[in-house]
């Protein structure tokens, strides 16, 4: 019943190691395209007709995105994006450890469709103990089996993937900060336009995908049109990993059609911790508003419906909170994550994360007052959509949101110097 | 008294296979990996001279070595504890109880975030943000490798066991 794609080989024994993967129809869609030198367009057409979507937060169509590439000659480049840091999100690392090769497929495929003859895989820097040497050796057994490099199954295909490191920086997850990166320097995002599909890594044009994006793109393409579309449930199309945290019992990673009801998700993970009740659910990263427990239980997990209930579906980290949580907390930690993480490049940003951090902090030491709450809302505002990245707009939106959801209980932290929980 | 950093036979190897990964001119994008390498040579951390000796091999300036070296977390430009421990505290771990594990080794071993423990065995790391293991959490990690679903006991036992290199 259920059907994996990115998760297939989890569980297995040697689940990272070429032969298991090979056992699972691994690299097969490769070799048909460099047996039947299949076209490129014919390849973006495929992937467009999927309807995939980015899954690493903004949701963005891959086929359509790597349309955008030129058709003229010269060096392009594909850039994976494994530097997940999103509080809540933890799905590339288990693809990185236990599925490296369907990531090395989905970059092969990708490289291929946009004409890119290096690719490279950006690993967090703290991924170096675990992730990066089993990726590392996913590489060296791909490009043994001739699936990489040069002359690419006695072909005369190109095609070399090397595998990078980064060094502690949350900001680097944007895609041109990575760019930035990868050409050595600190890692501030570039003002766009230029798209990075016209001007990206030095200078030429760039194609940047999520891991599981691309990890995902081998089984499409082994199947038939519209075999990914019809995977989704309740008039919605594909599949993604949910990264389930916080108060349930099993925390872990799930990848499930898109529209399964958020209710079978969380039974999925055991229910709630202890049997105690739900009270917020923050259902895409750290990054996107709040949603009430009780409304949560009506969300189907897809784009849509959990943008009706006021949030976004974001990188699918999805942080449940149970009735003994204390809002007030929450939020001073998310403020403290974006005011440390922010590069500094933008005032409003800058500033404005910095003054969220410190009202909070004010607040949870009980010298908070109503007139702070609204400073918390006024500088929210001044913040969002008047950044260069969307760190901005990720740190304005859960003030806003906690905010709104449970005003009374930050009303009462600032009223009675005390939490409303504890 | 400062003596020069040489990059040796051994460490050259290792930055040239980083350098090969780019194009000829692009050396630059070496240095990340580069300073992680030298870090660890110089139990974890760099310092001025090691900086100077990149920049040679890299035919990169100081300053653009300098300013990485300085805006990524993990490179320290400071000595630090011979053993690193990073404690996540971001929200996921918060909601399973962190900060009990991190008040728990800051007692315990008698230092605070930020701080290296007297005998310099151990380095407990601060601006530990996310580190993807949101759904094993608590969690933190000991030079780097990962320790999920912490408790108190275990925290005394992993921390008992490191066994100082
Ligand atoms: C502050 C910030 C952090 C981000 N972090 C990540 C990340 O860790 N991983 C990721 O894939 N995308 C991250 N993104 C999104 C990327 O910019 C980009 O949209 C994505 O990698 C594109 O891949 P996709 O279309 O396959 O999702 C981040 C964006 C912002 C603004
Ligand atoms: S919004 Fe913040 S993180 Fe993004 S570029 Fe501006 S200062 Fe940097
Ligand atoms: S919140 Fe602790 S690892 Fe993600």
């Amino acid at each position: 019943m259920i059907n994996k794609l990115c998760t297939e080989t989890f569980g297995l024994k040697n689940p990272d190691s070429l032969k298991t993967y090979m056992d699972k129809q691994g690299y097969q869609a490769w070799k048909n395209i460099i047996i039947e030198q299949t076209p490129k367009s014919k390849i973006i057409e495929k992937i467009k007709e999927s309807g995939l979507r980015g899954k690493g937060g903004a949701g963005f169509l891959t086929g359509l995105k790597w349309s955008f590439i030129p058709l003229l000659d010269g060096q392009k480049y594909l850039v994976c994006n494994s530097d997940e840091s999103e509080p809540g999100t933890c799905k590339d690392r288990d693809i990185l450890r236990y599925n490296p090769h369907s990531i090395i497929e989905g970059m092969l495929i990708a490289s291929y469709a946009i004409g890119a003859s290096v690719a490279y895989n950006y690993l967090r820097g703290e991924f170096i103990d675990e992730q990066w040497k089993v990726f590392n050796h996913a590489l060296s057994e791909a490009y043994n089996a001739k699936l990489i490099g040069k002359n690419i199954l006695s072909s005369n295909i190109t095609i070399d993937i090397h595998a990078l490191i980064g060094a502690g920086a949350y900001i680097v997850g944007e895609e041109t900060a990575m760019l930035e990166s990868i050409e050595g320097k600190r890692g501030m995002p570039r003002i766009k336009p230029p798209f990075p599909a016209i001007k990206g890594l030095y200078g030429k044009p760039t194609i940047i995908n999520n891991t599981e994006t691309l990890a995902s793109i081998p089984k499409i393409m082994l199947n038939k049109p519209g075999w990914y579309k019809s995977l989704g449930v309740n008039d919605t199309e594909g599949m993604k990993i949910f990264s389930m945290s916080g108060h349930v019992n099993n925390p872990g990673n799930f990848e499930i059609a898109l529209g399964t009801p958020f209710s079978e998700l969380l039974n999925l993970a055991g229910g709630m911790w202890n049997g105690k009740n739900i009270k917020a659910v923050i259902p895409g990263g750290s990054s996107v508003p709040v949603v009430k427990g009780d409304i949560m239980m009506q969300v189907n997990m897809d784009y849509d419906s959990i943008s009706e209930a006021g949030s976004m579906l974001g990188s699918g980290g999805v942080i449940v909170m149970d009735e003994s949580t204390c809002m007030v907390s929450v939020l001073q930690r998310i403020s403290r994550f974006y005011y440390s993480e922010s590069c500094g490049q933008c005032t409003p940003c800058r500033e404005g994360t910095g003054w969220l951090y410190k009202i909070l902090t004010h607040i949870i030491l009980g010298k908070g007052t109503q007139n702070d709450l609204h400073q918390l809302e006024r500088i929210a505002t001044q913040i969002e959509g008047h950044c260069i990245c969307a760190l901005g707009d990720a740190a304005a939106m859960p003030v806003r949101s906690f905010l709104k959801n449970f005003w009374s209980e930050f009303e009462y932290y600032v009223d009675k110097k005390e939490s409303m929980v504890s | 008294m400062n003596p020069e950093f040489i990059i040796n036979e051994e460490l050259g190897k290792l930055i040239s296979n980083v350098v090969k990964k780019f194009p000829s001119d692009k050396k630059r994008s070496a240095v990340i990996e580069s300073l992680l390498i030298l870090q660890h040579h110089n139990n974890g951390y760099v310092t001025k001279n090691i900086i100077k000796a990149l920049s040679d091999y890299l035919s990169v300036s100081e300053i653009d070595i300098y300013e990485v070296a300085t805006f990524y977390t993990m490179i320290n430009i400071d000595p630090v504890g011979r053993n690193v421990i990073s404690v996540c505290n971001n929200i996921s771990c918060m909601l399973r109880g962190s900060d009990e594990i991190l008040s728990h080794i800051e007692d315990k071993l008698k230092i605070k975030v930020g701080e290296s423990t007297k005998d310099n065995k151990f380095y407990l790391k601060d601006e530990i943000e996310c580190l993807a293991a949101c759904n094993g959490g608590p969690m933190m990690q000991v030079n780097h490798k990962n320790y999920e679903n912490l408790t108190l006991e275990k925290v005394d036992e992993i921390l008992e066991s490191v066994n100082d290199k």
